[in-house]
């Protein structure tokens, strides 16, 4: 019997111009172990998993695989040692079947012959039921997964590397997916368990290294810790809740979207069917939704970026503006937040002071006449930097130079500082820091508390439980009818997710 | 062994700016070697090239001349390249900016009247913007790729010339020469400088110049063509229509080649002739990227090439060196211009 642990590294550094991505780390993974690997965005977990994937290499440090140390070149030869990795996106081909991708990721050596057949035996053994024949474009984002999980288990890895495995999966999914890994488990295989999501780690996993800063900052049993604390020891700093205020009783709709129907212009996008809701002044409506199921096309429609064909099908305090482009319905009081930071809710090469100009021109007047006021859009980026504690040298620093929370901050704090009525929030903490999170999750409340109608479209369900006043779920283009978030359980809102 | 490129955490806004110097030194060295290697004295050649054309008032004022097209439609182009608008057929506008201005003086033959320049000007940007409106519609109704459709009508254009001066537009008093009349006076742009050819368009392309930058760097629109061209998804966040971004800068890029065509033939020219333009509407491109797409930038990278075309006649008139070697110098300047704006936001790395 070995003694070694199956993966070891010690002292693994890497630096890139202007940050050290990992600093000296140290990690051990035992056999049949679930070790989570847990850390904000940008705590340095995806270049250490790169590392030991053979995808980057390291400036220094050294990988023991069962106690003899291993220099990995590639992806190739991670395989060969047996280490395994499901991808937080996948990389699938829509328009081919799950035989044939599942083949196309596989070392050619691999027999072909019965390849549907050992698809059906490793899924039926791991309780991951999969069509072989069905085109990957018809399944759902959950069954893709399995596809990726299926063809990394047809290669028998004695390592398996997961990131973020379930920020696509409904509850139920979750559950499911637990079931395979703990089988895993107690087969032997070691599994590496990348997250943020604390309750899973606590529920799923035997250990836990905590990384902050590209350093290594705690090993824990995980089920002996508090969320709470393990939170702590993630963020390195106490962790406020957002405060919330009552919502006025009696208040009017500001926001009222009536049988919204929209086909999709995206590639297997999914077309809106039937889409009903209001907004009321002072609260804050939340969507909830597994990725892919209708919320960019509803974004879209709903920041007038593919304007409709029924004037009336949206209304901004009774007006209608759904026929509008998006300044015409700034003009009407709305502001809307895109998912996308870089190149979508800002321009990456543009100074902060020229961002604010893309939803400013006319709702704050900082173009007079077609002339850009140069001062005066200074001064208004200089007060929101101001205003939302953004961390920066300064307005005329590009976008792209800012961290993902201090520019999602910039973002929020630009479009809240036009004073609006209305505001339409599309992933607005996905990819951010805790601290910056919970700072902008603060704003969209205080915004409705001032009497604005605040929708926010998320994937995150523990944000939209803690901020929103009413719920609804999408689901294939469909919206379930509102609940009251207090009477929301995460089953009922996971059997709506699978749309049911 | 494999080449990677890598890239830099951040380019140097120095070497941003200084790349063109770099690019110009570098081609200056390279032409010594091909000087060598054709067995001229190389030191000789470049001084025939670049130092012998303005030693006389003269020649200073034909390499305005020559700039004044180049830097007409490299400032119309660079609007276009912010927003990656790929104008490329600014050869075949400014053809057809000839045409329709030049067409006017013929068809008012012998009309004597101070109107008619500004109306020639008028016909010829309006020329040019017809023929840049084709691969507008095309690619904002079709989504067509803008490259290959402009060029192509570089062609078009070029033929229609040719059967205009060889059939209905042909001087009846010119023995048959494929040549249109000469234009009378009134249809000629005033010479500023006498015993030159120096003529009012070079002041009216600063004054373009002044404009351009005013519009880029001062106006919404220049704003709006910068998000396009940055950052598609952010510009129709912003409620900025990209059709009529590709509207706009391909009819700018159209009107200044239209406007640069009829100065040829109403100016140093005095006719339409087979060819109106030594390249202009494609050597302009290089213009407008060794000028960082930035109008003053432009002026003077229109000077400097216009003394490539102007270096090239003297070498070849004193050193009997081949015109070619005008082609050379300019495609050296583009390939290196290119080579270092790679090198200034990448480096490179050699993987085992």
């Amino acid at each position: 019997m070995n003694t070694e642990p199956r993966l070891r590294l010690e002292g693994v550094t890497r630096r890139f111009p202007g940050v050290v991505a990992n600093d000296d780390v140290n990690l051990a993974v035992e056999a049949g172990e679930i070790h989570a690997l847990l850390g904000e965005n940008g705590a340095g977990k995806s270049t250490l998993v790169k590392f030991i994937y053979g995808v980057q290499s390291a400036d220094s440090g050294t990988l023991f695989w069962e106690g003899t140390p291993q220099r990995i070149a590639n992806p190739k030869a991670a395989r060969r040692l047996g280490i395994a990795m499901v991808f937080q996106h996948f990389s699938l081909f829509d328009a081919m079947t799950v035989a044939e991708n599942v083949a196309l990721g596989l070392p050619r050596s691999f027999a072909r012959s019965g390849l549907e057949e050992r698809i059906h035996d490793v899924s039926r053994r791991y309780g991951l039921p999969l069509d072989p024949g069905r085109h990957v474009h018809a399944l759902s984002v959950g069954e893709r997964q399995r596809i990726e999980v299926v063809r990394c288990l047809l290669q028998e890895p004695r390592l398996l590397i997961m990131d973020e495995p379930t920020s696509v999966l409904t509850p139920q999914e979750v559950e499911s997916l637990f079931a395979t890994l703990r089988q895993l488990s107690q087969d032997g295989v070691s599994i590496l368990y990348i997250s943020h999501k604390l309750q899973e780690i606590r529920d799923l996993c035997h250990k836990a290294t905590i990384m902050r800063g590209g350093r290594v900052v705690a090993e824990c049993d995980p089920a002996t810790r508090s969320a709470h604390e393990l939170a702590e020891l993630m963020i390195g700093t106490d962790l406020s809740l957002p405060r919330r205020t009552s919502v006025a009783g009696g208040a009017s709709p500001r926001l009222e979207v009536r049988h919204l129907a929209l086909e999709s212009s995206r590639l297997h996008g999914t077309p809106l069917k039937d889409i009903s809701f209001e907004v009321l002044a002072g609260e804050v409506l939340g969507i909830a939704g597994i990725a892919g199921n209708g919320q960019q096309e509803l974004m879209d429609a709903l920041s007038g970026e593919t304007p409709l064909a029924d004037h009336h099908t949206i209304l901004a305090d009774g007006r209608p503006v759904g026929a509008s482009g998006p300044n015409r319905r700034r003009a009407s009081g709305m502001v809307f937040v895109p998912e996308e930071r870089l190149g979508h809710g800002a321009v990456p090469q543009m100074t902060l002071w020229e961002n604010a100009l893309l939803s400013g021109a006319t709702t704050s007047r900082l173009v007079n006449r077609g002339m850009i006021r140069s001062a005066r859009a200074r001064e208004f980026a200089a007060t929101v930097v101001r205003d939302f504690d953004v961390r920066t040298p300064g307005v005329m620093q590009p976008a792209s130079s800012l961290s993902g929370g201090n520019l999602q901050k910039f973002i929020i704090g630009r479009e809240i500082s036009h004073n609006p009525g209305i505001i339409i929030a599309l992933q607005p903490t996905w990819g951010v820091d805790a601290g910056s999170a919970a700072a902008v999750r603060q704003a969209l409340i205080d915004l409705a508390a001032d009497g604005a109608a605040v929708l926010v479209i998320s994937q995150d369900l523990e944000e939209l439980m803690e901020i929103s006043d009413r719920l609804c779920v999408i689901s294939q283009g469909r919206l379930s009818p509102p609940m009251r978030t207090k009477y929301a359980t995460a089953s009922r809102i996971g059997l709506l997710m699978a749309g049911s | 062994m494999a080449l990677r490129f890598e890239a830099r955490g951040a380019a140097s806004r120095a070497m941003v700016l200084g790349s063109p110097a770099i690019a110009v030194v570098l081609t200056l060295a390279a032409s010594l070697v091909m000087f060598a290697s054709l067995g001229t004295d190389p030191v000789r050649a470049l001084q025939a090239f670049f130092i012998q054309p303005l030693s006389s008032e003269r020649g200073v004022a034909e390499l305005m001349v020559k700039a004044t097209p180049l830097v007409l439609i490299a400032l119309g182009l660079s609007m276009g390249f912010r927003a990656n608008v790929w104008n490329i057929g600014a050869e075949g506008q400014l053809t057809l900016g000839a045409l329709a201005g030049g067409g006017l003086a013929l068809a008012l033959y012998g009309y004597e009247s101070p109107f008619l320049l500004p109306l020639m000007f008028v016909a010829g940007i309006a020329g040019g913007m017809a023929w840049a409106a084709i691969p507008a519609f095309l690619k904002t109704r079709f989504n067509t790729n803008e490259i290959l459709t402009s060029l192509m009508l570089v062609y078009v254009a070029i033929l229609l010339l040719s059967y205009l001066i060889h059939g209905p537009w042909r001087d009846p008093d010119g023995f048959n020469f494929p040549e249109s009349r000469l234009f009378h006076d009134s249809a000629r742009v005033p010479v500023l400088l006498q015993g030159t050819r120096l003529h009012i368009g070079w002041p009216i392309a600063l004054a373009i110049t002044a404009t351009t930058w005013i519009l880029l760097a001062r106006h919404i629109i220049g704003f709006q063509i910068r998000v396009v061209g940055l950052a598609p998804a952010a510009a129709s966040f912003a409620g900025f229509s990209r059709t009529r971004i590709i509207w706009t800068t391909l009819l700018a890029g159209g009107g200044a080649a239209g406007l640069a065509g009829v100065m040829e033939v109403a100016g140093p020219i005095g006719q339409i002739v087979p060819v109106i333009s030594p390249g202009y509407g494609f050597t302009a491109i290089i213009v407008a990227f060794l000028g960082r797409l930035q109008p003053v930038g432009v002026v003077f990278a229109g000077l400097l090439m216009a003394l490539t075309y102007l270096g090239g006649e003297y070498a070849q008139i004193t050193m009997n060196l081949p015109n070619a070697v005008t082609g050379v110098f300019q495609g050296m300047l583009l390939f290196f211009l290119l080579a270092s704006d790679i090198l200034i936001r990448y480096r490179v790395r050699f993987v085992p």
